[in-house]
């Protein structure tokens, strides 16, 4: 009993250690709601003031954390199909000259193939391509069920003028993990 | 008509439609999670207008920020206004945005791509 008490306490300092060593700012894992983008926006705001960050650099990552977040609360899967809430992972870290946005969140295999052909179209263009593709996506587009208008990736890649780096984990035959970063410059 | 004079939240804009004193705007944050249920009403009250507008009307938007979903509703008003071009009637956009903010510089500009009504460009030092 005791030494389980004290692996928790060695664990939680590794973990402080890590994210001092990563200036990482936030880590959450959960479920991802509007009142949680609300927090989570506000106090990285707060803290982005605060460390006397730019106007523009700040504006950008309030963005892209909307932008990540909304996604997972309108399209994130869950292991099992009883399970309705929709959760993920997000972090915050501040590198020298960026600021990096991951988030992860369950998706179904079917629907690993499809997201990953509009990263990669996404990412095979520049910034006037981007905004082409915008105009175009935000004519045809209605907003679904979900309240979601299919532009939020596109709108990251424009805003943070970064590629999108993502990965997918197969989890099982049925459901992945995806996990998306994406990188702010800080001049 | 009635006047919509809803105040701002942290993630709702504050909106201004008043025809009696010609005042429109869409000011501050659009974040909502459900778009259709903040804006539903709003877009209701620009269809009437359309069908009885001002010989002129001048629309300022002045958002420190929207999500892509809102993106997408502020186009349906665009559109709206457009139809009442098309219909002879003068409506100018009044587009603010802060001089620190290419950003939202462009998010106007790609609006003016789409939509055939003129855009004024004006920036502003908080």
């Amino acid at each position: 009993m005791e030494k389980e008490k004290q692996g928790f306490l060695d664990f939680a300092y590794q973990l402080y250690k890590t994210m001092k060593t990563n200036e990482i700012s936030l880590v959450y894992e959960g479920e991802v709601t509007q009142e949680i983008t609300k927090t989570f926006t506000s106090l990285t705001e707060k803290s982005l003031s605060k460390n006397a960050e730019s106007n523009t650099v700040q504006k950008k990552v309030f963005n892209v954390m909307v932008e990540c977040l909304q996604n997972i609360s309108k399209h994130a899967d869950s292991l099992t199909d009883e399970d309705e809430e929709r959760r993920g992972i997000v972090m915050v870290s501040k590198g020298d000259d960026s600021y990096n946005i991951i988030t992860g969140n369950i998706i179904k295999n079917e629907r690993v193939q499809s997201l990953k052909d509009s990263l990669e179209h996404i990412n095979s263009l520049d910034k006037a391509g981007l905004s082409t593709l915008f105009k175009q996506q935000i004519k045809e587009s209605t907003i679904s069920d979900k309240g979601g208008a299919g532009l939020g990736l596109i709108d990251i890649a424009k805003k943070t003028g970064s590629k999108l780096i993502y990965q997918f984990k197969e989890l099982n035959d049925q459901v992945s993990f995806f996990i998306l970063t994406s990188t702010i410059k800080r001049n | 008509m009635e006047v919509i004079n809803i105040k701002g939240t942290d993630d709702t804009p504050n909106v201004i439609l008043d025809k009696a004193s010609g005042q429109f705007e869409l000011s501050g944050r659009s974040l909502p999670e459900d778009v259709n249920q903040f804006y539903g009403s709003i877009l209701d009250w620009i269809d009437a207008y359309a069908a009885d507008p001002l010989d002129r009307t001048e629309f300022n938007f002045k958002l420190e920020y929207f999500n892509t979903a809102s993106s997408k509703i502020i186009l349906d008003i665009l559109l709206k206004f457009e139809e009442i071009v098309e219909n002879g009637k003068e409506v100018i956009i009044k587009w603010h945005y802060h001089e620190d903010e290419e950003d939202m510089l462009e998010a106007g500009e790609e609006y003016s791509d789409i939509v055939e009504i003129p855009f004024d460009y004006i920036v502003y030092t908080d």
